[in-house]
Parts: C-alpha cells; sequence; structure tokens
C-alpha cells in the first residue's frame, strides 16, 4: 500500500498513510508507532502518531533523514499486522445541562431529545485516534453519525477541565480548563491528567473508552475523591 | 538533613517580568500531547553552562523583557548570563556594580544579583554552575507554563522563589569568558518547503520565499505572528491534524503565517508551508515583535549540513573560553584563540555575510 513522505525540516518528516480519519488508516499509523518504539534506531528521538500519519523526530546530528528513512522503510515492510489492542476505559459523565451547557441546544438542533443525545453518546465503544492540543487531550471516534455537527463558530475563551464535548464525528474529555470549540454536553468527575502519577496521561493512542452515565450525586462523590487524591484511576479500566 | 532556610539556593527578591527554567526540552512525550517547551535560544543556554562548568543541557534560567534580582544564599556560587540584558552586583558595604555577561562570576553569600533588561533579542540565559537541585518532571526540567508544567509548579519565577543550588555537582574553577558574544548569522532565515507545501498555490510559495515579514505583537513562547503578505490556500486550510514541531510555519484560512516556537502544540490542523531548520532555531526564538525576517528555501541535506558545521562552531567557541584577562596588558594567547574563532566563523557562515550580526547579537556598541 502506498505511503507519502512529507518533510517537516532537518528534525522530523511524516509517514502519511491517508487522508481521511478512519480505523484503518490510523491502525498502519499505530503499527509503525510501535514497531519504530521497539526497532530503536540510532538518532530516533521519538515518533508522534497522529490520525493518518505518524511524524518521525530525529537529531540530525547523530543521523541524517536518508538513515532514518531507511530504517523506517524496513520496518514498514513488516507492519502490516493489526497493532495490539489498547486498553479499555469505563470513564463516569454525569449529563446535567448545568455541566453540558450544550446539551440542549445541540440535541435540539440534532432534532433528538437530550435522553436520546445521552443514549447515543452512551452506545459505542469509542476509539483514541491520536492525543494533541494539551496534554492528555484525546481525540476519540467514531461518534455516531446522528450526533455530527460541526465544532461552534464562536468557540468559549474557557472550558472547565473534565468537560465532555463533541465535534464532527469526533468526542473528547477536556483535562484541563482551556479555550475550545467543541459542544460541551457533560462533565466527567476523574482527572485524565494528574501530574502527581507516575504515568500522568489517563488515555493513550489507540486505547478504547465507554462513557457511563452517571447521576449529579455519584458525579459529586466521585468529584471529591479525585480532589481528595483518593480516586484510583485503575478502578475505570474495564476487565477483559 | 539541612533546614531548608540553611539550604543552599538563589532566592528571588524582584520577580521581574517572565523568567522560567528551561533546559533543551521534554522530548519523549509528544505521543501523550506534551509540548517539547525548552530554551527558545538553545546556542545561549548552552554557552551560559559552558562558562560554568555544566554539561550543555543542564536547566538554567530563560529571562524575558526584564529579569529578577536574586539573592545568593551560599557560599561562592559561579553564574554567568549569556545575551543581551544588562546586570549588575549589589554587595553589602559596596556601591553597586555592573558586571559583564558572557563570562562567570563568583558570587558570596549575600549578595544580590540584579539582572535587568534584556534589550536586543527576546531571551538571555543565566546558568549557575551545578544547576538547580529541582525534581525533574518526565525527564526534564523544562517549564510550560500554559499548563503549568514543570519545576516551580510550572509557573515563572515569583516574589520569594526559592532556586535550590545542586552544590554538589558544582565544578570548582576560577572564572573564565567567551572571547566574544556569539554570532547568530543574519541573512534570510533558512527553511525546508513542506510538509503541506502542495497546500497553497505557486504564486503563494513564491510570496513566502521572497517577501519581507515582520513579527507582530501576538508573540510569546508558543509561537509568533508574522505581519506581511498573505499566503493562498489553493484549497481548505485545514487538514486532518498532524505533528509539529518548532519552527513549523502554519498558515490558517486567514493566509498569515504563525512561525511556531518551543511551547507548540505537539498537533495542529492548519497546512504548513514550511520548516525553519534546526541551525535558525536559536535565530528565531530571540525575535521580539517587530523584528524582521525573510525565508530562503534549502534542501533537507543541506539544512543537515549547515546544523553539522553549526555544532562545530559552537564546540569551537566553548574551546575557545578562556580564563578572564587581568585588566591591562596584551594577551597572546588570546587574541591566537580569536583569530582561531573568527575563522571558524567565516567557514560557517560561507559568504561572511553577518549583514545582522549586530542586532542578531544584540550587542551593545
Amino acid at each position: 500500500m502506498d505511503v507519502r513522505f512529507t518533510t517537516a525540516g532537518d528534525t522530523a518528516f511524516n509517514v502519511e498513510f491517508g487522508e481521511g480519519i478512519d480505523r484503518p488508516t490510523n491502525a498502519r499509523v499505530m503499527a509503525l508507532h510501535a514497531r519504530l518504539k521497539s526497532a530503536a534506531p540510532p538518532g530516533l528521538v521519538e515518533t508522534v502518531p497522529t490520525f493518518r500519519s505518524l511524524q518521525v523526530v530525529y537529531d540530525p546530528i547523530a543521523t541524517s533523514r536518508r538513515e532514518v528513512q531507511a530504517a523506517v522503510e524496513a520496518e514498514l515492510a513488516h507492519a502490516d499486522e493489526a497493532p495490539a489492542a489498547g486498553a479499555l476505559w469505563r470513564l463516569p459523565v454525569c449529563y446535567d445541562p448545568d455541566l453540558g451547557p450544550d446539551l440542549v441546544e445541540l440535541s435540539a438542533s440534532l432534532g433528538l431529545s437530550a435522553e436520546r443525545l445521552i443514549a447515543l453518546h452512551g452506545s459505542t465503544e469509542y476509539f483514541v485516534y491520536m492525543l494533541g492540543f494539551m496534554p492528555g487531550f484525546a481525540y476519540m471516534g467514531d461518534l455516531p453519525a446522528e450526533l455530527e455537527k460541526p465544532r461552534r463558530s464562536e468557540p468559549r475563551v474557557r472550558v472547565p477541565a473534565g468537560s465532555v464535548a463533541t465535534a464532527g464525528r469526533l468526542t473528547t474529555v477536556y483535562p484541563w480548563e482551556s479555550p475550545g470549540g467543541w459542544h460541551l454536553i457533560g462533565r466527567c468527575p476523574v482527572p485524565l491528567y494528574d501530574g502527581s502519577r507516575p504515568s500522568p496521561v489517563l488515555l493513550a493512542a489507540g486505547d478504547r473508552v465507554r462513557f457511563e452515565a452517571v447521576d449529579r450525586a455519584r458525579f459529586d462523590a466521585l468529584s471529591a475523591e479525585a480532589a481528595a487524591g483518593r480516586f484510583d484511576p485503575d478502578t475505570l479500566r474495564a476487565t477483559p | 538533613m539541612i533546614a531548608p532556610s540553611l539550604a543552599p539556593c538563589l532566592t528571588v527578591v524582584r520577580p521581574g517580568l517572565f523568567a522560567t527554567i528551561q533546559d533543551l526540552g521534554r522530548f519523549g512525550h509528544q505521543e501523550l500531547g506534551m509540548p517539547v517547551a525548552g530554551a527558545l535560544d538553545p546556542i545561549g543556554l548552552r554557552l551560559a553552562n559552558a562558562l560554568v562548568g555544566n554539561p550543555a543541557g543542564t536547566a538554567g534560567v530563560e529571562i524575558a523583557l526584564l529579569g529578577p534580582a536574586l539573592k545568593v544564599e551560599a557560599d561562592g556560587v559561579r553564574v554567568a548570563v549569556v545575551g543581551p540584558m544588562a546586570l549588575s552586583l549589589e554587595r553589602e558595604g559596596q556601591s553597586p556594580q555592573p558586571l559583564e555577561s558572557h563570562r562567570s562570576h563568583t558570587l558570596a553569600r549575600g549578595d544580590v544579583l540584579k539582572l535587568g533588561a534584556v534589550t536586543g533579542a527576546a531571551v538571555a540565559y543565566l546558568a549557575v554552575a551545578g544547576g538547580f537541585a529541582l525534581e525533574p518532571f518526565l525527564g526534564s526540567l523544562s517549564t510550560y507554563v500554559r499548563a503549568g508544567i514543570g519545576p516551580l509548579g510550572g509557573k515563572p519565577l515569583g516574589d520569594g522563589t526559592r532556586l535550590p543550588l545542586n552544590r554538589n555537582d558544582a565544578p570548582p574553577g576560577a572564572d573564565v569568558e567567551l572571547p566574544e558574544p556569539p554570532d547568530y548569522g543574519g541573512g534570510p532565515v533558512r527553511v525546508v518547503l513542506g510538509p503541506q507545501e502542495d497546500r497553497f498555490t505557486a504564486a503563494a510559495v513564491d510570496t513566502f520565499l521572497s517577501a519581507g515579514y515582520r513579527v507582530g505583537k501576538d508573540a510569546d513562547r508558543m509561537g509568533l505572528r508574522l505581519d506581511g503578505p498573505t499566503l493562498a490556500h489553493t484549497g481548505s486550510a485545514d487538514i486532518p491534524s498532524d505533528g509539529l514541531v518548532t519552527g513549523s510555519i502554519q498558515v490558517p484560512g486567514n493566509g498569515q503565517p504563525i512561525l511556531l516556537l518551543n511551547d507548540h502544540q505537539t498537533a495542529g490542523g492548519y497546512a504548513k508551508i514550511a520548516t525553519v531548520i534546526s541551525a535558525d532555531l536559536p535565530r528565531v526564538g530571540r525575535l521580539s515583535p517587530g523584528g524582521a525576517l525573510s525565508f530562503r528555501a534549502v534542501t533537507v541535506e543541506e539544512a543537515e549540513a549547515i546544523r553539522r558545521r553549526q555544532e562545530q562552531t559552537i564546540a569551537a567557541w566553548v574551546r575557545a573560553i578562556r580564563p578572564v584577562r587581568p585588566a591591562g596588558g596584551v594577551d597572546l594567547e588570546a587574541l591566537y584563540t580569536e583569530n582561531l574563532v573568527s575563522g571558524v566563523v567565516d567557514i560557517v557562515n560561507g559568504n561572511g555575510d553577518i549583514l545582522n550580526q549586530e542586532q542578531m547579537c544584540g550587542r551593545a556598541p
């Protein structure tokens, strides 16, 4: 299958597997990411998976584009097998209009009841395509087609941390308070980023996520546990 | 255990405007969305470290706009500043005296090192022998202020901040100096076109490589918005988000390019017309609002060769570091070393193009 190499200066290049955001394309990105991680050719700094391409970062003092690209091409010859399935997480969400201020407007604009929107959002196992924007910000898909809606035309200056949001066919949980243009439909009470954990970012590219609705009382209890540092994120791991 | 109040440290007695702890960046975690951050001018940090005998990647203080005043609460602390910043020393019972940059100074307990305005470049660096006794996060002491990541709570130096010193690793030695401030070169900033130059019209690529741009007022550690001719896309400016590097030049739908610096996001959804070569990142990292720049395209192979030559030059600058010259008298050895270094600089610039040397160095005339 064709791949395209594009150049990002003398410290990086991209291996592009396609143009679109889809699982088969992303699986090839993740497979090459995994293979290069274990092959660790000399001078490779890191690889950064995105929707349809892998960014390969190298040290031009230790190696060269020619050498690193040759190493990548050698791995590509073997990178057809599917990458290992990532962890499955069950993330609690409180779909309360106070916590998801776009819930009512978004469901109305999609011609759905809020209840139907919530049911649809919780009906799917999502796949983490990539992380970006902020540490721990996971781009997850695919949202059911009935929920597809482009980003807000007026982004918010301040989106609270934990906000569960949608845009296009993607969904996310904002790990930090930040600006944002996605539709806010609820709030997750457990932190997706915690600098005190050995691995501060909860979700990795390739992981899978199911959202589970919780009521406001449960949301408040989990928020309090998390704020007190008593919440163990491993309890969110679904047993296989 | 030493009581905290007695632990060797530098204490901030006036915070300055924007000083952060930075090393050469937090690589290896971009797959988590973790920005690299790190020194905007890695040459400046590396030379400051060389002056105090530290490994090149030891974390120092990156100072923008106006530096802090630091009280020395340890004995015999060797420090060095590289970059266009005024500094002075206040010592008990003495009148304040100006200190030179581009050399080391050994400070005594109770001294107050006053770091002044940074003029002629965006940043200057302070290195301390042995570095700071701060806890690295994900292998780095770089500060990413936007998300509060890094030492000191991921914040800039504040009033009363204590910078604990790593005294065990402080190499002993007499004070030394660089024969001259580093030459960052001049002329157009060199870029490699891509990764998405095919998303732009041929006219836009021509314009980008021939027009003059200025750094706009929106300029910070994340990037520089460039004022100048707009660049037309052949279609949409939006792409499926892909990886970014320091030096990526992305062009949103309004056609105004943005040159991304060290605090850039790990991925972005705007087409990128070109990427600044790694050898020119220290130059662009030193640009401030109003700074002029233009671009010239080179190949990846040329960029790699330029970077390797630059590393040889930096190594020669480090080798040329010499004991501080006694006042008066001619130092033949130093003259010889200066000539040697100048020779290497000529090799690097190739054409002796030092057009903007004064502006780029920000050196006082």
